[in-house]
């Protein structure tokens, strides 16, 4: 892998709209290997907008996407994005174990009928065992807690061995010892090359250990160093500084 | 007699297997669209001459596919939706009834013949069961990531718009097999309620299939059993034994039942997320 001078994700001017309701417009972002950026903004910011495009849930309705120099339709097919969706995104009920969730980041690998192979079955208890999980690999995910379960889809994402790892609000109800694992295991994948953008409207997270910052509020409002971005008037921009109606352009508002 | 047995223990652990993935997946409305808008696509078939199973297939299909464009081209909710469109098509289907002069009995198709069946029927059924199962099969873990995490199973560059649809069409299909037996009504219990009292018992999907397609095919035997020696509807006997063992499970299951929680109810509860 080389990582000299590489860009992880290149985001250029791009626009998402729903049925004529925008929901980011104009954002652009350029992340290089090795670096954890926080994304930050409200509810309804277009975080998750911004995570959908960089995953192909979603096509930007114009600009241009490149991750690793590369297509996002290139990229999912070398597994190069992992997505660590938010404890609310899943259903905690669903009947599969620790070591069945971090299997499924070596889906992408496998071939169709999606049988592990060795070197699968290492992915996964390597991951497991850099999460601290490997003792409860069995134990069915609606028996783990909120912090456990966190660190299992980290697993899933590390196993995946992919170059950029998208967290939704990773720090949340997680408790003291997970967020001290996470934090460490972010320095370790930063060190690896992989980009790790963060997802979250916790200020004091990201002061703590991310080295670039993305303000974020239906565009990319700032971004750059987090030194450099966390001033007052950046933030009251991300929080609210402006009417919304000016933001959501010609949309009908009652869809906003 | 025989006949009847060995046909409602096929459908009845095919329907079983998919069961799993309707709980899961919260499809029990969309099983139950599916299963009554097959309907009319009967009837033409029966009009025209050509396999029932060509005309469900094709109706069901068409139902899911009228769903998901009313839902994407409105601001109407999906429940709403999936009301609307599947009462039409039964509704379509009631008037082709009145209205196609053949000897086709309503009552069969609604409450299901199995203990009359005929060898076409059953040929077809058991085709029917052997594609869901292979498809069901071959698909297993893709279709199991589809249900639990869609995003991530997007992300690694599966296909989920493809899984859908397959989905829903083995869907249609299980439907069109579950109809021969159980009759177009209560074809949703057949795909709902084992895989929902297999849920109680485990935690784990392998373990979940294999209760609910034993679930499955247990009360298929005692409810053909049952009705043939009581004369009394087929049908019927065969969803009530499945209730029957949903409701064994409600009250009994070890970890998730409720009787454990009164007596147990000092213990700390792990299932509950901690914050």
């Amino acid at each position: 892998m080389t990582q000299s001078e590489l860009m992880r994700i290149e985001a250029d001017q791009i626009c998402v709209d729903y049925n004529g309701t925008v929901a980011l417009y104009d954002a652009s972002l350029h992340l290089p290997s090795g670096c954890i950026c926080g994304l930050v903004g409200m509810n309804g910011s277009g975080k998750s907008t911004l995570f959908k495009a960089l995953t192909g849930f979603i096509r930007p309705s114009r600009g241009h996407i490149r991750i690793n120099g590369c297509s996002v339709a290139r990229a999912q097919r070398d597994q190069a994005v992992a997505y660590v969706p938010q404890s609310e995104g899943i259903d905690c009920d669903f009947p599969v174990s620790v070591w069945d969730v971090v299997m499924m980041g070596r889906y992408g690998s496998m071939n169709v009928l999606r049988i592990p192979r060795q070197s699968d079955r290492v992915a996964v208890r390597d991951a497991l065992e850099r999460v601290e999980l490997l003792d409860l690999r069995d134990r069915p995910i609606a028996a783990l807690s909120g912090g456990q379960r966190k660190r299992t889809f980290l697993a899933r994402a590390i196993a995946q061995r992919a170059s950029v790892l998208l967290l939704d609000e990773p720090f949340n109800g997680v408790d003291v010892r997970t967020e001290k694992l996470m934090a460490e295991l972010f320095f370790q994948l930063r060190k690896e090359g992989r980009t790790i953008l963060i997802s979250t409207h916790d200020l004091s997270h990201v002061r703590d250990f991310c080295d670039l910052t993305v303000l974020i509020n239906k565009t990319v409002l700032a971004y750059g160093e987090t030194s450099k971005v966390f001033t007052p008037e950046n933030l009251s921009l991300a929080f609210g500084g402006l009417p919304p109606d000016l933001l959501t352009g010609n949309s009908s508002s009652e869809d906003a | 007699m025989v006949k009847a047995l060995l046909i409602s223990a096929t459908v009845g652990g095919v329907c079983g297997l998919l069961s799993c993935y309707m709980t899961l997946k919260g499809w029990a409305l969309m099983g139950d669209a599916v299963s009554h808008s097959v309907l009319p696509g009967v009837i033409l078939a029966y009009a025209l001459g050509l396999p029932f199973s060509v005309g469900a297939f094709v109706f069901g299909v068409g139902s899911v596919a009228t769903i998901g464009f009313v839902k994407q081209k409105s601001r109407i909710k999906e429940d709403t939706v999936i009301g609307l469109v599947f009462t039409g098509f039964f509704a379509l289907g009631l008037v082709l009834v009145s209205k196609t002069r053949s000897n086709i009995d309503l009552t069969h198709i609604l409450f299901g013949n199995v203990l009359g069946i005929s060898i076409a029927d059953i040929q077809q059924t058991v085709l029917i069961s052997a594609l869901v199962t292979a498809v069901l099969l071959l698909f297993r873990r893709d279709l199991l990531l589809f249900c639990f995490d869609p995003t991530h199973a997007r992300s690694i560059g599966i296909n989920t718009g493809f899984l859908h649809y397959l989905l829903l069409s083995v869907l249609s299909l299980a439907a069109v097999a579950g109809l021969q037996t159980v009759g177009i009504i209560l074809v949703v219990a057949m795909l709902v309620t084992p895989g929902a009292t297999a849920y109680l018992l485990t935690d784990r999907f392998d373990r979940m299939s294999w209760l609910a397609i034993g679930s499955s095919i247990l009360s298929s035997l005692i409810g053909v059993y049952t009705s043939y020696w009581t004369d009394s509807s087929t049908a019927g006997c065969i969803v009530l034994v499945q209730t029957g063992l949903f409701v064994i499970a409600f009250l009994f299951a070890p970890k998730h039942g409720i009787l454990r929680h009164r007596f147990a109810s000092s213990m700390p509860i792990s299932s509950l997320p901690n914050r």
